[in-house]
This record gives structure tokens, C-alpha cells and sequence, in this order.
């Protein structure tokens, strides 16, 4: 599979790739690890005639800490946000959401801000970010940043607030310190995209939930918030009784596709089931 | 290295039969020092890139090369205009009835397209990009015409998926145990089963699969030289040549074909293919090498498929368990074409589906059908998975409507290891086997009594995780053969294999074989033979194969049967190189060829300590300066061995699957085999076989599954939607052997290439089935998703099968903002 031919440019700084955006307009794309961009190139779903690589712009890369958050470059590989204890220790869901991307390789050339741009509905990393309150760091045009929250980042399949033109530049976590967290993803054979996960974070406090955060993976065009399973759960006893009626609704109103894994309504079902899961492995039950 | 005078004991040369070796050729392998067919580079070499159909049925009503023509460096554009005088045919070798239909299967279609993914032009330019790009510029005008895709509406000959050829059924053909002297009339034992025995009916689907190898399928032709030569990814080299002589009219001579590195074929290379031939033509047409290298996603929809199948089965028994009676119809749909084994895969399962059992009465009818899909042809087992599947879930279901326990069940039926050799009610005679023995190891490795103990605690708790265990004592024929049989069933080739050995005059021993491996490993299991049967090192044999130009002679690798028969040609090429040698000797050692014996590489002088090793006689030979009147210079050998039968392999197969009941979601708990494939040359390289193998039938099972929308466009174009395992999703299994010599060769091989996976794919579903049917369930069609074992819960068993749409995941959604929309057309992908 040979895409079709392009220019390749590989700009060292944000301001130089925005523009570089902005002298090609829609005949440029943006790469970040490739994971999901070489394919659709290769398959010839899309022929841009520039490549703008984000490859080598340090500002872009690394996790670090700002006061009550935890600041994650766009271009940071899957398996350095793996490897960080920041993420580990104040964001623990996205870490394990992160575990269980695809495979080794693709994990040390897929980005977080790459997969959170593409906006896969099947993607892991979008369901936890939701969850966790994110808020994402966009560049624009003239080189001036706005900050979108997760809650208003995700608009549709593959469509995210990215505009045209704009880069991610980072991922801006609040800190949950302390919270059990836990990432149910369910596949058939191992390598393969959720067909349907469940993102839980959940502070116990003396044996009940005080807290919880449930996202919801491939249950519609965008990653879901479970707000109303969230507060279900607030003040229940973390026991497979009390959380199997916490979670029953959590698949109302959602709109999971059908496709060969599986068809909307074992989806709605398989959501239920895994919720309840992630919930009571987060809450180390 | 010589064989001297203080060579080592007889005994530790004679070891070699029998030991793991490593496979020498994985060094290289593994190492990237390879020779496949896409690494080949010659000079001036121009590069192909094919113009596919996107739709499943359509007339070309026109196609405009012109833009394409004028890209940048392409030389030629060819259309099924251009190239049909020239092209050939890709033929179909086993009409297996004589009024078959069989739609003429031209390379590069002319105006009617059967099957998406068919080649209407292709382009050949300086580079593959270049070719690539001018591809997209290819403009073909198509008249769509309605696709026939489901083989039962298929039958109703409403839609034709070859309007020209009036029908869509090929051909019928029936195995009937009362006609052919077999056996009883099996109507009249289901008839007598009705009232007072049972009889179980059921219907099962064997789906579509592709056979997806690791190497795609790759092509070279250069026509510069006297020859001219193809290099392909192929694993039949040989019939490829004929094939393509026989078909195009140049002359046999004329072609070298050479296989050289193949990764994997699992019978997906066991085809003549239109690329091939579109290469042929094109390198003649312009007089220059060319090469194709398919993408992923085109071996994916136009390698050949597999399997395929819908098995109507009716089994009778009496109240006690004995089997009176088994009816067999088959739907088999064959795609677009015949290919060039084609409907007689199913036909292959004929013999099998009577398996290891005493049934005194049988028929199998099988209708082969016409779709206008992708056409299918062998895969890994071809005929005889299907034909294990149907029998051994039949057995476990006839086991639970009595129940009795399934092996039990098998005992009561199977034909006991006294009665070898034992004549099949479908007129097989099986030279041995011990079903007893593998069974009661299998039994013993898996604790099986443990395991039914655990189940019945889970059922008691309602243990939303429940336990099953599947069986599947399974038998196989390897080894097409003798050719006089084939020739009866009018399959278009013989059954023997040819070997060449050429004994060079340093004492190093060269070893031609007409079979055609592509990972398998034969180059390290031939050594071991010769090594063996002519006292020379391991080392010190070198095998040559895959080049009609070396191995001028041979019929490849395919159905369990390089070892069977390839491997007996060997033996008898080797006994010839040592009658020649003891002619020599006897000379040399001025005594009587009678006083001579032949131990460990050495002749010796019976009674006296002079003797003579097998190099010091070729280097004598090739000499030629003091050789015996009349005797010729030189040892080399040659043999085509012709087997009297097939040989039978079997085993018998434990499987536990954990079926988690909230979810569907299945994970395999232990695997047990127990195969007996007879003598084994290779330990190491027999495992590597069986657990490939299983791994392929549990695919099968649980993973695999070629799905076409309502349109005719393949869903699973890509590994993101055919989900292949990997190791990931595998268990370690555990394997163990029990040894039956077959009989009917001197080595007393069976045959192993095919035995996983034949035996596998039962044992997993068998096993899911016996974890559900307290809750009635009992069947789950393949592959057994987590979704479909979900729904069967949930519809307490009955079989309706609601099924989820056939739509990709949609990863790469090309009307997606991120992405523009597609330019692709002609289907090019
Ligand atoms: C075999 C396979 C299996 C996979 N399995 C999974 C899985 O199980 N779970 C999962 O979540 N993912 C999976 N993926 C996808 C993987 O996570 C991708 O890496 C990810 O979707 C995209 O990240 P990337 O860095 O590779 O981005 P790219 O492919 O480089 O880019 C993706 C898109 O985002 C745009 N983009 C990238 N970065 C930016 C930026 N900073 N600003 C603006 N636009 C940007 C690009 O232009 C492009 O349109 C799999 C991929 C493969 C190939």
C-alpha cells in the first residue's frame, strides 16, 4: 500500500508548524505517531499534499506537573505516559486506559494528543480524559492558545474543537490523588479497539464511594460521561449489590454503533456489565 | 566431512529419524537472509499495479486509459482487450461431476466481472508508486448488475451470478454406502431410528475464511533469457508451469518456475492466480521483468477463500448409543469461479465424515454453488475440518439427548485398535491407529474427571462463569494419493512424488524433492532421512526444491503429503544410491556384492574389518577410473514413489472453555492433544505443526469469519475487522503423542501439517455448547463471538440467530473532517 505522493516537512517549533498550517490550509495534515494517519494515507482515504510533522518539536513532548494538574504534551508517546509516576500516581485511569492501546509498538509511536485529534470513538484515551475533568490546550493560527474543556472538546465522530489550521499542544489533568481507578476494555482478540470500554475513578472514603467519575468508550460517535451513574454512586457501599443498581441505567440514552463486533443493544448491555466492573475493581473490591 | 573408517556406531547415525532438530533453515529465516519472491530485483524490471473491480457484479461497459498512459513513467496500460489471446485461463482441475459448470476464469475480466475485487486492467510503470498512482487514474465505466451472495438464495437460480451460464448450481456428487457396496441404506436406518431409536437433525454453518499467510502473494517474470522465468509466491511451482503452458500455448519447455522463499501458504497458495498470469502476459507483451506484490488488503479479498459451507446432518442411533445411520448434505459455495481444486474440497470431506467410527450406513451429498463472491478453494484441512466439525458435534449432541458422557458415547461407536485394518462404510481402509490409547492419555493429561467435577460445582453455585468441556476424537487422510484412484475421480493430477539424490564427488549429498515447502521445514526432516539412510552427517545434506529448472519433476506441497509421499520417494531415491554403491564396493573391495553389508555410511567385508564409506565410493564413481564393465559413473538416484493408499492420522482433542454468561465472553481453560501421526522424523518440527495448526482451528471457532455486505463488498477487508489471533490469544497447550506405524509406507509416517486444525475447531465449540446447555443452548455458529454466545443465552437456546450488521469498525471513516473524501475509484486499494 502506497499512499500518493506528498511534501514532508518537519518544523522544530509550535509557532513554525502553525505556520506551516496556515501556508497550506486544507492541503496540509498534521502527524503526529502516524498510528492512524499512515493508514488512511496508505489506503489513499486521503492524499494531502503536505505533511507537517510534529515529530520533532520538544516543546510539545513530556509530562510534567503544574500546580493541581498534570500537564501532558500533545506529542507524548502512549508508552511515556505509561512509564511516567506523575501520571501514575495523580491520574491513574489514563494510565491504565493506556496500557491497553493496541500493542508495544504502535504504544512508543502513538500520541496522546494524536489519538485524542483522530477522536476514534473506539479510542481508549478519549473515555478517561473525559472522566478525569481534562482540559485540552489548543494553538492557534496567530499563535494565541484557548483551553477547551473535555466536556466540549469531543463534537462528533472523528471531530473534535481542533479547528482547521490549530494544533493540541497539551492535556491538562486535574490531579486525582488518591482515587482507585480502573479501565474495563472488552475485545475479542487482543490487539483489537474497545467495542466497548468503561473508564472508572472513584474515592473511597470508610468503605463507601464519596466520589466517582465513569466515562464511557465506543457508546456513541464521542466518548460519554456517565454523569448520572456518577452520581448514583455517590454515598453507596462499594459492594457488587449496591453498585449493580448504581450502574443499570449508565447505557440510557446512549448511541453505541452496530457493527460486526457487535450490535447496539448487546453493546447497551456489555456497557451495564462492564461498568459495574470497573467501578468495583476501582473501588478494590 | 568423509565417512572413515572409525565412523561412529551405526546405531547414533541411524538416531537422526527421530530427533528434534532445530529447523535449519530458521537461522536464516529469522535473520532476514531471505529470498522472497518481492526481494527479487532484476534489471530494467518494471512493476505492476492491478485495477480492481468494486463491484461484486457488473459488465465494463468501458474504460479510458489515456490519462493513465500519459503518468509519469508508466509504460503500459493493459485492459482484458489487450490481453485476451495471450492471458490463459486460471483452471479448474477437479470437475468432480461430468456435467459440472464451471465459468471460464479468465486472469484480467474482458467485459464481465464476478466478484468484487477482480482485475479489469493494471498498469506497469518504471516504479511500484508510480504504477500505483496511475492506477487511481485508470477511468472504467461498469454497469452494475444484481449480485447473488447468499448460496441458498443462490440455489433458487432467480439471480445468476454468470448470467450467460443459465444456473448457479456447478455440479452434484454423492458418496452412497448402499450404492457403492459399502453399507446399509441410510434412509432405512433413520426410518427405523424414528421409531425406535433417535435420530438427531441439525444444520451448521461453516463460515467463510481467508487464509491470510504471512508472505502476500508476489510475482516476478522475466522473459529475457531462453526461458523465460517466473518467480512466485506459489506452493506449487510444478503445476503452476503446466498450467500456465497448458493454458497460454507457449511451450512447457519455455517456463522455469521457481518458488523461492514462501512464507506460508496454508493452501491459500495452492492456486494458479490471475496475477500470475497478468504478469506472464504482460512480461512477454513488453519484453521486459516485471514484478506484483499485492497489498494486505488485496491477498485479503482476492487470495482464494475457504470453507464455506452449509451441513444439513441427520444421525440415527439406538436407544443404547451404537449409530445405525449418517446423511450428510452439503451446500458448498465455490464464489465466482471453480478454482483450481474447487468443489472438490467438500468432495475431500466425503471419506471423513464417517471419521473414526463403525456406522454401518452413510450417504453425503454435496451441491457445489456459484455466488458472486470471492472464489474459494483449499485451506488448511480442505473438506476435512468441515467434514470433523460435523461428525463431532453430532456426537456430542447425540451423547447429550442420551445422556451419556461424549467419549463414552465415541467409544461405544469407534472401531477398536484389534480391528485394523479396518474398511470405512465410505470404502476407506485404514492401515491403523489406536484410538483407546490416545484417548486414555488425553483423558489422563486433561484430568477430565477433575474437570467435570468443577463444572458440576459451577452449574450447582450458578457460577456466572461456567465451565465446558469439548471432545473431538478426530481422524484425517493425508497424502492425495494412489494417482490411479485420483485418476478415478477424474482430479486432474496424479499422487506421486519424485526425488532426486546426486551424490557429489567431495562426499556431500544433494537432495532434489518435487515437494514444495513454504514453512514447514522440509529442508531439515529430508535431511534427517537421507542422513539417516545413507550413513552421511546431517549436515553434510543439502536439499534443493521449488525450481522446475532443479526440481524438474514433482507435484508440491499441500494435504498433509510431502512427508507421506515425497518422503518415501526419498527413501527409495537413497536405496538405489546404495545398490549402485555396492556394486562399486564389491569392485573396489575385490568381494562378493553378497559379503558386503551397508552399516552406519560403510560397507563393509563381512567377517573382516575392510570396508569402504559411501564418499570414498562417490568420489571412486565420479572418477570413474576403475568401475566394474558395464557400470555407469556416478551414484545419483532418482525415484517417484506412488503410494498404495492414504494414511489416516488421528488423536483425540480435550478441550475446557470458561464462557463467562454475563457477558459471552469465552476463554480457553486447557487444551489436550493426543496425536498419532505414526513415525516421527522431527519431534520438534511435528509440535510446531500441531500447535500452528490449532491455533488455525481455534480461529476458526472463536475468531475468524470472512463477511460480505449486502452489496458484495468484502466488510473484513482488513486485519482491523478479520481478526487474526496472536500469540496473545492463545493458551499453552499441552501435547502428547501415541505412536501407530502406518502400513502402507516404510517409513511409517502419517502426516501432520493439517491435524490441528481439522481436530481443533469442534473441541472449542463442543466445549462452549457443553458450558451452556443446562441453559438449552445447543449450538452457537461459528465464530462463536462473544455477542452470538450472548444471544444464545438470552434466547435460552434457540438457534434464531440475530445477528449484529455486517459493518466495518469504522477506524479510517474517509467522510470524516480529519480526512477528505476519498479519490479512490476502480477500487483501488
Ligand atoms: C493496529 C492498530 C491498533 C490500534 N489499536 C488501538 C487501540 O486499541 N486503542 C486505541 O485507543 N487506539 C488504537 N490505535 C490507534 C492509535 O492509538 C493511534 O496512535 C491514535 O489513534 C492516533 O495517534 P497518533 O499519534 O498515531 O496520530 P496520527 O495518526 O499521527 O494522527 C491522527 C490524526 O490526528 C491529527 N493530529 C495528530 N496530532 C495532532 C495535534 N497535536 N494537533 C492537531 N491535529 C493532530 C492528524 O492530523 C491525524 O488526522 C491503533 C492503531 C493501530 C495501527
Amino acid at each position: 500500500m502506497i499512499p500518493a505522493s506528498f511534501d514532508y516537512v518537519a518544523p522544530t517549533t509550535v509557532a513554525d508548524a502553525l505556520a506551516a498550517l496556515a501556508e497550506h490550509g486544507d492541503d496540509a495534515k498534521v502527524l503526529a505517531g502516524g498510528q492512524s494517519l499512515l493508514p488512511i494515507l496508505r489506503m489513499r482515504l486521503n492524499a494531502p499534499s503536505v505533511v507537517v510533522d510534529l515529530g520533532r518539536i520538544p516543546e510539545l513532548q513530556g509530562v510534567s506537573e503544574e500546580g493541581d494538574a498534570i500537564v501532558i504534551g500533545a506529542m507524548t508517546p502512549y508508552a511515556a505516559v505509561l512509564a511516567s509516576e506523575l501520571v501514575s500516581t495523580h491520574a491513574g485511569l489514563l494510565s491504565k486506559a493506556v496500557a491497553t492501546v493496541a500493542d508495544p509498538q504502535i504504544r512508543h509511536r502513538g500520541t496522546v494528543g494524536g489519538a485524542l485529534v483522530h477522536a476514534d470513538p473506539a479510542g481508549d484515551v478519549g473515555a478517561p480524559v473525559l472522566a478525569l475533568g481534562a482540559e485540552l490546550v489548543i494553538a492557534g493560527a496567530g499563535g494565541q492558545t484557548r483551553t477547551v474543556a473535555a466536556d466540549d472538546f469531543f463534537e462528533d465522530l472523528f471531530t473534535t474543537a481542533v479547528g482547521e489550521g490549530e494544533l493540541l499542544t497539551q492535556i491538562r489533568i486535574p490531579k486525582h490523588t488518591g482515587w482507585g481507578s480502573h479501565y474495563e476494555k472488552f475485545v475479542r482478540v487482543s490487539h483489537q479497539w474497545s467495542i466497548v470500554a468503561v473508564a472508572a475513578a472513584v474515592r473511597v472514603d470508610g468503605g463507601s464511594i464519596a466520589e466517582a467519575r465513569v466515562g464511557l468508550t465506543n457508546m456513541g460517535a464521542t466518548p460519554l460521561r456517565a454523569r448520572a451513574v456518577e452520581e448514583a454512586l455517590v454515598g453507596r457501599a462499594a459492594t457488587d449489590e449496591a453498585v449493580r443498581a448504581a450502574v443499570a441505567q449508565v447505557a440510557e440514552g446512549t448511541n453505541p454503533p452496530s457493527d460486526l463486533n457487535g450490535g447496539a443493544e448487546y453493546r447497551r448491555h456489555l456497557a451495564t456489565v462492564l461498568t459495574r466492573r470497573a467501578v468495583l475493581a476501582a473501588a478494590g473490591a | 566431512m568423509t565417512i572413515t573408517e572409525d565412523n561412529p556406531t551405526a546405531e547414533s547415525s541411524q538416531a537422526e529419524v527421530g530427533r528434534a532438530r532445530r529447523r535449519k533453515e530458521d537461522q536464516r529465516l529469522i535473520t532476514g537472509r531471505t529470498r522472497w519472491t518481492d526481494n527479487v530485483t532484476l534489471p530494467g524490471m518494471l512493476h505492476i499495479a492491478m485495477v480492481r473491480s468494486p463491484f461484486a457484479h457488473a459488465r465494463v461497459t468501458a474504460i479510458n486509459t489515456n490519462e493513465a498512459k500519459a503518468a509519469r513513467n508508466v509504460v503500459a496500460v493493459l485492459t482484458g482487450a489487450d490481453l485476451k489471446d495471450v492471458q490463459g485461463a486460471n483452471a479448474n482441475a477437479w470437475p468432480i461431476s461430468a456435467d459440472q459448470v464451471t465459468p471460464t476464469h479468465l486472469p484480467m475480466v474482458v467485459d464481465h466481472v464476478a466478484c468484487a475485487g477482480e482485475i479489469v486492467a493494471c498498469v506497469v510503470a518504471r516504479s511500484a508508486a508510480e504504477a500505483r498512482d496511475a492506477a487511481e487514474l485508470v477511468d472504467v465505466d461498469y454497469e452494475e448488475l444484481p449480485a447473488v451472495l447468499d448460496m441458498k438464495e443462490a440455489l433458487k437460480d432467480e439471480v445468476l451470478a454468470h448470467p450467460d451460464l443459465g444456473t448457479n448450481k456447478s455440479a452434484f456428487w454423492q458418496l452412497d454406502s448402499k450404492e457403492g457396496g459399502t453399507g446399509d441404506d441410510v434412509d432405512a436406518a433413520i426410518e427405523a431410528a424414528r421409531t425406535d431409536g433417535v435420530v438427531i437433525e441439525r444444520e451448521y454453518r461453516q463460515q467463510r475464511l481467508i487464509p491470510a499467510f504471512m508472505e502476500p502473494r508476489s510475482v516476478v517474470v522475466d522473459p529475457t533469457g531462453e526461458q523465460i522465468t517466473m518467480w512466485s509466491a506459489t506452493q506449487i511451482p510444478h503445476i503452476l508451469r503446466f498450467l500456465l503452458a497448458a493454458t497460454t500455448g507457449v511451450s512447457e519447455s519455455k517456463i522455469r518456475v521457481i518458488a523461492p522463499d514462501v512464507g506460508g501458504g496454508f493452501g491459500g497458495k495452492l492456486q494458479t492466480t490471475p496475477e500470475e498470469f497478468i504478469a506472464f502476459a504482460a512480461a512477454r507483451q513488453l519484453g521486459k521483468p516485471v514484478k506484483y506484490t499485492e497489498t494486505r488488503s488485496e491477498s485479503l479479498l482476492s487470495g482464494h477463500h475457504g470453507r464455506d459451507q452449509w451441513q444439513k446432518l441427520t444421525l440415527s442411533a439406538t436407544k443404547d448409543g451404537t449409530v445405525t445411520g449418517l446423511k450428510v448434505e452439503l451446500l458448498a459455495d465455490l464464489g465466482a469461479y471453480v478454482a483450481l481444486v474447487g468443489g472438490g474440497v467438500p468432495v475431500l470431506g466425503a471419506w471423513m465424515f464417517n471419521s473414526i467410527y463403525k456406522f454401518p450406513a452413510y450417504r453425503f451429498n454435496v451441491q457445489t454453488i456459484l455466488t458472486n463472491k470471492t472464489w474459494v478453494d483449499a485451506y488448511r484441512g480442505a473438506g476435512r475440518p468441515e467434514a470433523t466439525f460435523g461428525i463431532e458435534r453430532m456426537m456430542d449432541e447425540l451423547a447429550a439427548e442420551l445422556g451419556l458422557d461424549p467419549l463414552e458415547l465415541r467409544e461405544k461407536n469407534w472401531i477398536k485398535h484389534e480391528e485394523f485394518p479396518f474398511t470405512t462404510v465410505a470404502g476407506m481402509t485404514y492401515d491403523s491407529g489406536n484410538y483407546e490409547a490416545a484417548t486414555a492419555r488425553a483423558r489422563e493429561l486433561f484430568d477430565y474427571e477433575g474437570l467435570r467435577a468443577e463444572q458440576q460445582r459451577r452449574r450447582a453455585s450458578n457460577d456466572p462463569v461456567q465451565l465446558g468441556i469439548g471432545v473431538s476424537t478426530f481422524t484425517e487422510m493425508c497424502g492425495l494419493a494412489p494417482s490411479r484412484v485420483l485418476g478415478s475421480l477424474s482430479y486432474g493430477a496424479g499422487g506421486w512424488e519424485h526425488a532426486n539424490i546426486r551424490m557429489l564427488p567431495t562426499g556431500k549429498v544433494e537432495v532434489v524433492t518435487g515437494t514444495s515447502p513454504h514453512g514447514q521445514g522440509h529442508e531439515t526432516a529430508w535431511s534427517q532421512i537421507v542422513a539417516d539412510r545413507l550413513g552421511v552427517p546431517f549436515e553434510d545434506v543439502e536439499v534443493l526444491h521449488g525450481d522446475t529448472q532443479i526440481s524438474h519433476k514433482g507435484l508440491d506441497t499441500y494435504g498433509s503429503r510431502s512427508l507421506v509421499v515425497g518422503g518415501e520417494a526419498l527413501v527409495l531415491a537413497a536405496d538405489k544410491v546404495i545398490e549402485k554403491a555396492k556394486v562399486v564396493a564389491a569392485h573396489l573391495l575385490e568381494a562378493s556384492a553378497d559379503d558386503l553389508e551397508f552399516t552406519g555410511g560403510r560397507f563393509g567385508v563381512k567377517g573382516t574389518d575392510q570396508g569402504l564409506g559411501i564418499a570414498e565410493i562417490a568420489l571412486a564413481s565420479f572418477a570413474a577410473h576403475n568401475l566394474p564393465d558395464g557400470v555407469e559413473p556416478g551414484l545419483d538416484s532418482d525415484a517417484t514413489y506412488d503410494p498404495v493408499s492414504f494414511s489416516f492420522p488421528h488423536g483425540t482433542h480435550l478441550c475446557a472453555m470458561e464462557v463467562d454468561t454475563e457477558t459471552g465472553a469465552t476463554k480457553m481453560r486447557s487444551y489436550v492433544c493426543v496425536d498419532d501421526i505414526g513415525v516421527v522424523v522431527n519431534p520438534l518440527i511435528a509440535e510446531g505443526q500441531v500447535h500452528g495448526g490449532l491455533v488455525q482451528g481455534i480461529a476458526q471457532a472463536l475468531w475468524e469469519g470472512a463477511e460480505y455486505d449486502e452489496n458484495g463488498t468484502l466488510v473484513t477487508g482488513s486485519f482491523v475487522d478479520y481478526t487474526l489471533p496472536t500469540a496473545a490469544d492463545t493458551i499453552s497447550f499441552v501435547t502428547d503423542r501415541t505412536e501407530s506405524p502406518s502400513t502402507t509406507n516404510t517409513l511409517g509416517t502419517k502426516g501432520v501439517g493439517e491435524a490441528g486444525t481439522i481436530a481443533s475447531t469442534p473441541a472449542v465449540v463442543n466445549a462452549i455448547v457443553d458450558a451452556l446447555r443446562p441453559m438449552g443452548v445447543h449450538d452457537v455458529p461459528m465464530p462463536c463471538t462473544p455477542e452470538r454466545v450472548w444471544r444464545a443465552i438470552q434466547s435460552g437456546g434457540s438457534t434464531r440467530q440475530v445477528e449484529s450488521s455486517g459493518d466495518a469498525q469504522p477506524h479510517f471513516d474517509p467522510a470524516a473532517p480529519n480526512q477528505d473524501t476519498p479519490e479512490t475509484e476502480g477500487g483501488a486499494q
